[in-house]
Formats: structure tokens, C-alpha cells, sequence
């Protein structure tokens, strides 16, 4: 296994490079160094001496990936793209273009994140998960109709519409949590049961859709009607049976997303004000910051990739007959 | 699942105090003489050599003192001391050094001095950076690796110290403008203006690339010609020939006092890996003080226990007796113990605190001004039944700027000075009717603009005398937009019969330069569109980003184009300058971003700017506009009017346009706020009982089901 892993930190390496590269070309097809300057720098009375100046101070005064002046290696290293990128694999996220440093802030910013994301994770999954075994329990009632069509409906619904909804009806009208904001420590909990109860509720219609269909394609097997013949009941076979063989797609969706919890979530935070990674990414790209949003964008990527291992990793312990080679 | 939410809310219940559950402050704080506001976008610079926005100026002028501020209530807005012992005048000399009397020609004077004495006894608030040993050295200015153990941020510093407020800290502070590193936006004006400044910043620019704390050791002892410490208490600014509008910079936070000290402090290796920070953490000597920066979240701001005292105006205008806005007359100031700003970043969170209490002020977004204001039949906005009914005001003022829309006078089509392209703007000067405009697009915040000057400024004309001829016509005591039937005749005498060009024989097709982003900016375009149907000109919207669009303005590329200005000064030269031809955006990157330029205007300009405010000055503002007027570079656009709301437990938050510092005088009724806070707030507990209840029901049959189903047997 160890083979395998170190085969596959190897394989990550192009690819962050290829993120990186994309992020990097894609940033500045919309924003050119200039530009970012003048977005620090302010709108009123900013002189091009001024611009020049914070070019040169924030390493932007190079050329952007090939620097025909510079000799030898030069040409390649003496550049915007690998100044700012070569110190990321070094998970070395230097300093915004306001100055700050940008690793303390990820630290500082992504407790916020995982106060939403694990409850709603887990809640989540134990709400889908109960309530996909009893469609599957009453598949082909009038339950089991009844249900599909409630959760067509709410997977059909926006996610805006759960937040807005539920700020209105909770807050607003029964002025039962606060609306919106964030606190420090274990002063946060009251903040989080809304967005906590919206996160849940807006999971609802995909997630049980999703674990309903593996229970049924798991139920049809000749395993279930076996447990049956031996006259099992059809709760202990559904919790025992096709619950544990049903765990590596369920697996599959959760474990990829456990690291990218971090990462936070960009409307949610926002309109609950919650000082996660996600309002720190949605601000930095308002603000044209390239060294932060290149910083989240290689995060994320290499926390992905961080994720589909640890999903391969997780098939061998709920799965012995899967080895990785 | 249901049941864990459920007991959430319960928690949540026995958590919250004053008997709300939506309470989103300690219930310790529901009394406390707490202020509580939101920002939406996080201050990029508290640096006051830097900062140059609304958003950060909330905050820099609470903390700091520039020598001079604007009075709270009278208007026009008037200069008066803040820092200084009195507003300072200029006394002028020509080249041989020679004093000039005040009234001597412009011309002849070859520098202003500007002597300002500050009030002695102000003290800078507690801060790290001025504790000092027993010794009687700096506690904390030479810090190892070893000694930031454990510091995060400000507040973990153990001592703090504090000293007296002296004119060296102010002649710092003005050498910091000039510093390269700093990135001060009037770094370029300043060149321009005070003497030496120049001097000194290319001097400095050979620091760029060394430590910090080298740099700043040469700024310390850096000398700059114009600006000169006459002893503890007194400097001078020596400005470069006649410059009246020098004055309105010493209100701004750029010429706040800056203590060496904390530029040292914060200088030291581990501070910025620590984000402790100047940017960051302020220094000043005003009435409040920033205790907690975390912009993610919120911003705290604190009485400062060093503040030298101030009081509250005892002069105001002869409606402010009557408005009660002259009821703490005299009294002390500041009368808030702690501003509490939460980052709220949409409008609907923010816009329902307001309403539950738990902000004491709010403006008025698009989604939710019918909900606050109508227009009564006098067409005057009032509140809504609702609003009154929860005792809130609503205060509204034309704010000190414009948005206007601007042609491109270099264009060869819209621009240049052919009486072709000034019948063709005037036309659409007509055609766009802007009356409607604000309707639609502001709620009717909006004044429309008859020319560059806005209400409250010197130069700005009412009535009769006050409207732009070429567009409006005086009848029934009010400005009537001329007809279409006039603007097209207007097209027809400029060779665009029906919008065809007659030369060519096509029909006219104008770009127009937008900054569209969102859906709502589809139908405003679509409206400015019709607009230009109306006289038969096919506008082609060209949509794009702002960085492309200020691109576009550079470089003179686009035709037609909507932008704004927010005057740094009530000065009528703060408006001009913008159809200014030596100030043009394509050849001088000024600010004229039109690139407007008639010599006689920019000869009145050179001459206005040096006036004092006066029958002579307005005369010559008059022509400027009546200029401006006729040749058109500009649709005036309009003023916009700022509406804000309030509850009744806030006293004294009359708006000033110009002044940033106004916290101070607000007075708040921590009392009252707290019984209506829980009078709003009561919580509605049946849908949790009536939810209990509906799981219940659900669930009994369904487990009913389950047990029924596994008993039953098969065919």
C-alpha cells in the first residue's frame, strides 16, 4: 500500500503544477498586474509612478511566464508564474498583496468552516442514510412515491431559497436563532443551528436520493434474498447486510469530501457571516488578490487529491477483498 | 435527526438571555452603552497614509486627529479646529521671501505657510509600542524571536504606555506621504504642492529595497523643505505659490499624527509574519480606539481612556434648535463607550437586524426601500406605516457627489468641439431622461444635476438661475425637460436627421462603455438603450469588467460611458478638475476622464481655483458651468441623496456628508433599546411543539407500519 500511496503523491505532482498553471493563466487573462495594483492601491488619484512601484514591491514587474531578457534558467524562473508558485509546494503561502500573512489566515478561518460543514456532514448523513432505508423499506408503497416525488422537490429547490427561507421563517418570524454573525469559541453553537438546520434540510432531496438508490441496487442482490430465506427479519437486513455492503459507494461521497470540509462554503458563510475559507476565497477574487486565491485554488486542489486517497485507503478497510497496488 | 435540531433549540433557549432567543450579542451587553453598526466590505489599509476609502475612513477618523475637522451642524460645511488650537491661515510671501497681504494676486505669490498649533495636553491612546522599563527604555522595541512567543495580536502585548501628542508627530506623518514604500495616494498631489515633498520622495526611493527599520530610521531624520517642526507644539507646511483648498487636506486622516514609536514597534522582524501591523492596529488620539480587529467578524472600537475631551457644538443652523439636535449643547463627548461593527455582507441579514433591533442604524438597500419609504403626494419621501410604528427615523441629505455620463471628447463622433458633436451630445442631453432614471434605478434617491456642482457646495445655483438651459426650460416655477421634438430637431441641425447620418447615409451607431455584473444591470442598460431610440442612435452596449473599462477610459477608446465622483472636499475646484484639460485621463492619467478641454474654461480654472469663496468666484464659476453647459462633454446626471434609518434610541446621528467623525456625538438609550429589543423579539414557540407534534404523528404510524409489515406473512 505504501507503493501505492507514494505513486500517487507522485502522480499529484503534475497535477498541481497543471492547477496552478490554469489558475495562473486564468487570473490573468482578467486581471492584468495593473490592474491589480490600481485595485490596492485605490481609484481616486493613483499615479503610474505609483502602479510601477507596487509592481516592483509585490514581485509583479516580471514578465508574466517567459522572461526573454533574463539568461539561461532565468528565462523560466525569473517569472510571475514561478515566483509565486514554486513556494506553494513547499505549502509556503507567503503574504497576500495587503500584506497579511496568508497561512495564519487559512488556520484562523477554516474552524469557522468545519463548525458548519461536520454538523451538516454528519447530521446529514445520518438523516439520508435513516431515512433512504425507509423508502427502501416501503419501496414501491405509496412511502416510498411519496417520498421521491418530496425529494425531487427539494433537490429542485436553490440552495438560496433554503437560506433566505429559513432566515425568514426562524429568525424573522419566530425569532427563535439570530439571523446571522459568529462568535468566538464556544460562543459560536447559537449561530450554527441555522445554518446548520439549512445545510441539513437543503441536503435532504439529493442525499437521499443518492444512498436510496445504492440501497435498492444492494437489495436486489442474491446475498438479501438469501438473509431473507434464512428468515431474517427485513430491519436486520437492511441495517446489517445492505447497509455494510452498500458503505463503499457511501464511502466513495463521503470520505472525498472530508478534506475539502476545509475549504468552506461561499454563499452560506456569506450570507450567515461566518469568517470561513469560503467568504476568504469569494473576497480575494473581489479584491483581485492572486496571492491568496491561488493559495485556496492549490489548497483545494491538493486537498482533493488528499481525499480520492484516503477514499482508496478507506475501500481497503470496509472492503479486505480490495488491495491497492 | 429532527429531534437533535430540535434539542438544539432547546439549548438554544437556555443560552439566550434578556428573553430573546435571536439575540445575537451576550446577553451581558443588552444594557451596555454599546453602539452596534455592520460594514460589508473589510477596510483594506488603516494606515492613514494610505487609506483613502469611505469604508476605512468609518473607522481612521474615530481613532485619529488630523488638525482640523468639520463642524457637525453648520452648513456650508465650515472647517474647524480639531487637534489645532484654531484653523490656520496662510500667510503668503513672494519669491524674495517678502510677506504679501492676503488680497495680492495669485500670481505673485510664490509660497503659503500654513502654521498650525496643536493643543497641548492631548495624549496618543494605550499602546504597546510606548510602554516603557523601569529603566525608562521601550518595553517593547527591541523584541527577539523568543519574545513573540505566543503573541498573535495586540492585545497579547502584557504593558501599555502612552505619551503626549506633539507638531513632530504630525511632520512625521506628512514625511510618511512621501515615502515610496507606503503607496500613499496623495503622495502625487502632495508633490505638486508642499515644498520639498518631491525632494524628499525620491530621496526616499532609494530605501525602497531596504529593511524597515532602516527606512524608517532615514524618515525620522529625514528633512523635507516645506514642513517644519517651530517647537512642541507648533509646525509649519510651507505650499507652493496660492493653494486655498489646502486646508480641507488637514481635515482628512492624511495628516493624522503618527508616533515614531509605533512605527518602530511594528517594524520589528516577526510583526508582519504576525499580521501586527500598523495596516492593522492604528494609533491615535481620538475618542475612540480600535480594541479588536478582526474583520472577518467584526470590528470593535472603545472609549479611549487617554482622550483629551471635546464638546458637543453649541452653534447649528436656525432649524437645529427646533430639530433637538442642539440638545447636548455643550456637553461632553464622546457619549458611546463602544462601537460594535459586525461584518454583515448581504442585505437581507442586515436589513433584518435593523429591523429586530440589534443595529441601531441602517441605509436603505433597492429590495427593501418599499418596505421602509414611500412618496407622499408632494412627492417627499416619508416612511411607511411600519417604520413609524417602531418609532424609527429616517434622515436623508444630498451627499457631496455625482454620477454623470460622460462622452468620450476625443471620439471623433460624440467628442471634439465641432458644433456637429455639441448639437449631438445636447440632443442626447434631452433624450436621456434622468428624472426617470432615478425613479427606476435609485428609489428616487437621486437629485438630477443641472451642471458639475452639487447642492451645498460654493458655485451651486437653485432655481430659476440654477438650470442648465440647454436641457431645461424654467415654467411653472420648476425645470421641465425640453421636448424630444426639440432634441430631434437639435439631431437634424447636427446632420443625423431620424438618427441616419446624413454623410453617410447610415444610421448612428454609438458604443456605450458598461460595467455590467449582475442581472439587475440588464435592465438599466436596456433602459439607456431606449433612451438613445428615442432620437433613432443605435447605442451598441459593450459590456465589460471594471479593470477593462477603466482600460477602455485610459487609453480613450470608448464613446459613451457612465462614472462618479465623491468629492474629497466641499470645494467647487473639487468637482471642476474633472472637466479640467491639463487634468485629461488619456494625456495627463488626471482624472478628466472625458479628456474635456476649452481654453477659456481651463483659464477660469487656473484663475477660481485660488479664490476665496466670494461674488467674484461665483461669477467666474457661473461661465465655467455656463461653458461646461454649452459644450456639453457631460449628461449631468445626477446628485445622489443618502437615506438613512435609525431607532428611536439613537440621538443625534444627523448626517454629515463631509465628516467621517460623527460617532462621537451620537448619544444612545441603552435602556429603552433593550425593552424594545424584547418587546420585537419575543420568541414564537408553538412551531417547535407543533413540529414535535407532526414528527410524531409521522413517525408512530410509520414504526406502527414497519412492525405490522415484518409480522405479516408472505403469500
Amino acid at each position: 500500500m505504501t507503493a501505492y500511496i507514494l505513486r500517487r503523491v507522485l502522480y499529484a505532482i503534475p497535477i498541481l503544477i497543471g492547477v496552478n498553471l490554469i489558475t495562473f493563466l486564468l487570473f490573468f487573462v482578467v486581471n492584468s498586474p495593473d490592474d491589480m495594483a490600481r485595485m490596492h492601491l485605490g481609484q481616486k488619484r493613483v499615479t503610474t509612478e505609483a502602479i510601477q512601484a507596487w509592481k516592483a514591491e509585490h514581485g509583479y514587474d516580471r514578465p508574466l511566464l517567459y522572461n526573454e531578457e533574463a539568461p539561461g534558467l532565468g528565462r523560466v524562473t525569473d517569472t510571475i508564474f514561478f515566483q509565486k508558485s514554486v513556494k506553494l509546494f513547499a505549502f509556503q503561502f507567503g503574504a497576500s498583496d495587503d500584506g497579511r500573512d496568508i497561512g495564519y489566515d487559512i488556520s484562523q478561518r477554516m474552524w469557522p468552516s468545519l463548525a458548519i460543514a461536520v454538523p451538516v456532514l454528519l447530521v446529514g448523513l445520518a438523516f439520508n442514510i435513516s431515512y433512504a432505508l425507509f423508502i427502501v423499506f416501503f419501496r414501491a408503497t405509496y412511502v416510498d412515491i411519496g417520498s421521491v416525488v418530496l425529494l425531487v422537490a427539494m433537490l429542485s429547490i436553490s440552495g438560496l431559497f433554503y437560506i433566505i427561507g429559513g432566515q425568514f421563517i426562524l429568525s424573522k418570524v419566530f425569532h427563535l436563532v439570530p439571523i446571522s454573525g459568529y462568535d468566538q469559541g464556544l460562543d459560536a453553537w447559537k449561530f450554527l443551528i441555522l445554518p446548520v438546520i439549512v445545510g441539513v434540510i437543503g441536503g435532504i432531496g439529493s442525499g437521499t436520493r443518492w444512498y436510496r438508490t445504492l440501497f435498492l441496487e444492494e437489495i436486489a442482490k442474491d446475498y438479501v434474498r438469501t438473509a431473507r430465506a434464512k428468515g431474517l427479519s427485513e430491519r436486520f437486513v437492511l441495517f446489517r447486510h445492505v447497509l455494510r455492503n452498500a458503505l463503499i459507494p457511501i464511502l466513495t461521497g463521503v470520505v472525498v469530501v472530508l478534506p475539502l470540509l476545509f475549504m468552506g462554503s461561499l454563499i452560506t458563510e456569506s450570507f450567515f457571516g461566518i469568517p470561513g475559507l469560503g467568504s476568504y476565497t469569494i473576497d480575494a477574487i473581489n479584491n483581485q488578490d492572486f496571492a491568496i486565491v491561488r493559495s485556496m485554488v492549490f489548497l483545494g486542489a491538493v486537498l482533493y487529491i488528499l481525499g480520492l486517497i484516503l477514499t482508496d485507503i478507506s475501500y481497503t478497510v470496509v472492503d479486505p477483498r480490495v488491495r491497492l497496488q | 435527526m429532527v429531534w437533535w435540531l430540535l434539542g438544539l433549540l432547546a439549548l438554544a433557549l437556555t443560552g439566550c438571555g434578556e428573553g430573546t432567543w435571536n439575540h445575537p450579542y451576550p446577553s451581558a451587553d443588552a444594557t451596555s452603552n454599546t453602539y452596534y453598526s455592520s460594514f460589508s466590505e473589510r477596510p483594506k489599509h488603516l494606515d492613514p497614509a494610505r487609506s483613502y476609502s469611505a469604508n476605512e475612513y468609518a473607522f481612521l477618523a474615530q481613532i485619529y486627529e488630523p488638525p482640523l475637522q468639520y463642524h457637525f451642524l453648520l452648513r456650508p460645511y465650515q472647517l474647524v479646529p480639531l487637534a489645532a488650537a484654531e484653523v490656520p491661515r496662510p500667510a503668503y510671501f513672494d519669491a524674495s521671501g517678502a510677506p504679501l497681504p492676503d488680497d495680492v494676486s495669485p500670481q505673485a505669490i510664490d509660497r503659503s505657510d500654513y502654521v498650525i498649533r496643536i493643543q497641548p495636553g492631548i495624549r496618543f491612546q494605550p499602546h504597546p509600542a510606548f510602554a516603557r522599563d523601569e529603566a525608562g527604555d521601550y518595553r517593547y522595541h527591541a523584541l527577539g524571536p523568543a519574545d513573540l512567543d505566543g503573541i498573535n495580536q495586540l492585545s497579547d502585548f502584557d504593558q501599555v504606555g502612552t505619551r503626549e501628542l506633539t507638531a513632530e508627530d504630525y511632520v512625521y506623518q506628512i514625511r510618511r506621504l512621501a515615502a515610496p514604500w507606503l503607496h500613499s495616494p496623495i503622495s502625487g498631489v502632495m508633490r505638486r504642492h508642499i515644498r520639498g515633498f518631491g525632494e524628499l520622495a525620491d530621496a526616499l526611493s532609494d530605501l525602497q529595497s531596504a529593511d524597515e527599520l532602516a527606512r524608517i530610521q532615514a524618515l525620522r531624520a529625514a528633512s523635507l523643505q516645506g514642513v517644519e517642526v517651530l517647537d512642541r507644539y507648533s509646525f509649519k507646511i510651507t505650499v507652493e505659490g496660492k493653494y486655498p483648498q489646502f486646508s480641507y487636506w488637514l481635515a482628512m486622516p492624511f495628516f493624522a499624527p503618527l508616533p515614531w514609536e509605533a512605527d518602530v514597534f511594528y517594524a520589528q522582524p516577526g510583526m508582519t509574519e504576525r499580521n501586527i501591523v500598523l495596516d492593522w492596529y492604528p494609533v491615535g488620539t481620538g475618542p475612540h480606539m480600535l480594541s479588536e480587529n478582526n474583520p472577518n467578524l467584526r470590528m470593535i472600537l472603545e472609549r479611549n481612556p487617554n482622550f483629551h475631551g471635546e464638546r458637543y457644538p453649541t452653534r447649528g443652523m436656525p432649524q437645529d434648535a427646533e430639530s433637538g439636535i442642539l440638545a447636548d449643547a455643550g456637553k461632553p463627548i464622546p457619549f458611546i463607550d463602544r462601537a460594535i461593527y459586525s461584518l454583515e455582507k448581504e442585505n437581507i441579514p442586515r436589513w433584518n437586524k435593523f429591523l429586530q433591533g440589534y443595529y441601531d442604524s441602517s441605509g436603505i438597500s433597492s429590495d427593501a426601500f418599499d418596505q421602509a419609504v414611500q412618496i407622499d403626494a408632494q412627492g417627499e419621501a416619508i416612511l411607511t406605516d411600519d417604520m413609524r410604528e417602531k418609532g424609527i427615523e429616517l434622515l436623508t441629505a444630498v451627499q457631496p457627489s455625482i454620477f454623470y455620463m460622460g462622452f468620450n471628447m476625443l471620439d471623433p463622433v460624440v467628442g471634439g468641439d465641432s458644433q456637429r458633436a455639441r448639437l449631438l451630445r445636447r440632443a442626447i442631453s434631452i433624450a436621456m431622461d434622468y428624472e426617470e432614471f432615478i425613479s427606476i434605478f435609485a428609489n428616487g434617491r437621486g437629485l438630477v444635476a443641472q451642471g458639475p456642482i452639487p447642492p451645498g457646495i460654493f458655485g451651486h445655483r437653485e432655481g430659476e438661475a440654477g438650470i442648465n438651459p440647454f436641457v431645461y426650460e424654467w415654467r411653472n416655477g420648476r425645470p421641465v425637460r425640453r421636448s424630444l421634438d426639440e432634441a430631434r430637431t437639435l439631431m437634424e441641425q447636427a446632420g443625423y436627421p431620424g438618427g441616419m447620418d446624413r454623410e453617410t447615409g447610415r444610421a448612428l451607431s454609438i458604443n456605450y462603455e458598461a460595467v455590467a455584473t449582475g442581472p439587475d444591470d440588464r435592465a438599466r442598460l436596456n433602459w439607456i438603450r431606449k433612451q438613445f431610440a428615442k432620437l433613432g442612435i443605435e447605442l451598441v452596449i459593450r459590456s465589460t469588467d471594471y479593470n477593462r473599462f477603466q482600460e477602455k477610459i485610459r487609453n480613450g477608446t470608448g464613446q459613451v460611458f457612465m462614472w462618479g465622483w465623491n468629492a474629497d472636499y466641499p470645494d467647487p475646484e473639487n468637482f471642476l478638475f474633472l472637466l479640467y484639460g491639463p487634468n485629461g485621463k488619456v494625456e495627463h492619467q488626471g482624472e478628466n476622464a472625458s479628456n474635456y478641454a476649452n481654453p477659456e474654461f481651463d483659464r477660469l480654472f487656473d484663475a477660481m481655483k485660488f479664490m476665496e469663496d466670494g461674488p467674484q468666484r461665483q461669477a467666474i464659476l457661473d461661465r465655467m458651468v455656463e461653458i461646461a453647459r454649452t459644450d456639453a462633454p457631460w449628461l449631468w446626471g445626477f446628485f445622489p441623496k443618502a437615506f438613512s434609518l435609525h431607532h428611536q434610541w439613537l440621538h443625534n446621528a444627523h448626517p454629515n456628508e463631509m465628516a467621517n467623525n460623527t460617532l462621537k456625538y451620537r448619544r444612545l438609550d441603552p435602556g429603552r433599546r433593550a425593552e424594545l429589543r424584547k418587546e420585537w423579539n419575543v420568541p414564537i414557540l408553538w412551531p417547535i411543539w407543533a413540529l414535535g407534534g407532526l414528527i410524531l404523528l409521522l413517525v408512530i404510524p410509520a414504526l406502527w407500519m414497519v412492525r405490522r409489515r415484518e409480522r405479516s406473512t408472505a403469500l
